[in-house]
């Protein structure tokens, strides 16, 4: 490689968060890695409301009516409709990661292609529960 | 052979530290993908969103274990991916150590929290 060609390429080792994530090209395939990333990390910080959630709809019918209340504000139907993208965005991005580790669709074509298909489906299903959740549907 | 391993030299690659962990991470995920499946179809298939039909189908011995497995698959591929963020961002080591132990305690309080739920009398 020429030392022109060899100066142009950045190098990133020992990553900084806050300074190298941004100078970052960010292809489609990578920003589903990082999607993949944030709704997980996401996904463990609300297991809390998960767990609480479950548990006033489970405990007893004065709880579940209790549920039924809590869920009902606008609030905690935003944080709702985080944790089902959350979940949707995961399951699909791993769904697609199942698939690759079969040795399908490695190539950057259809790499892209399943990439923008894993954010249409996402976002298709969590526009669904969002007009599930907010009584349009 | 046995003995210059150690320090500075031990070998960090081929002990399958890697493998170990992509493999349960997809066991976990698939595991947790099967019981959406379950949990959707009863959920679906079942009369409309009552106390009765939501409760009773957790009170059945099966699918309290059902859910308790997923909920285990769930902290461990937490743990697994939550273990790989860190390891990529959180600087410098004694951060990321305190970081971990932090999800540990987490995980763990909230798989205790998990069971209590499924097995309140």
């Amino acid at each position: 490689m020429s030392e022109a060609a060899k100066k142009s390429r950045p190098e990133f080792r020992n990553i900084n968060a806050l300074k190298d994530l941004p100078r970052y090209r960010w292809p489609m395939a990578s920003l589903v890695s990082g999607a993949h990333r944030i709704s997980g990390l996401l996904l463990v910080l609300l297991l809390p409301l998960i767990l609480y959630l479950l548990e006033k709809s489970l405990t007893s019918e004065i709880s579940f009516e209790y549920f039924k209340g809590f869920t009902s504000t606008w609030f905690v139907k935003l944080l709702i409709l985080v944790v089902a993208w959350g979940y949707l965005q995961h399951f699909c991005s791993g769904i697609r990661h199942l698939i690759m580790d079969t040795h399908v669709g490695l190539d950057k074509d259809s790499a892209r292609k399943s990439a923008a298909s894993v954010f249409a489906v996402t976002l298709a299903l969590t526009a669904l529960v969002a007009l599930k959740l907010f009584g349009v549907l | 052979m046995a003995n210059n391993n150690i320090g500075p030299k031990r070998l960090v690659v081929g002990a399958h530290y890697g493998l170990r962990d992509w493999l349960a991470q997809r066991m976990t995920a698939i595991v947790m993908a099967v019981y959406t499946l379950i949990l959707l179809t009863t959920f679906l298939t079942g009369s409309n969103f009552s106390y009765e039909g939501w409760a009773g189908m957790f009170a059945q011995q099966w699918f309290k274990i059902a859910t308790f497995v997923a909920f285990l698959s769930l902290f461990y591929h937490a743990w697994v991916g939550m273990r790989e963020i860190l390891m990529d961002y959180a600087k410098p080591a004694g951060f990321r150590l305190s970081l971990q132990v932090a999800t540990i305690v987490w995980l763990v309080g909230c798989a205790g929290w998990a069971a209590q739920i499924l097995w309140r009398a």
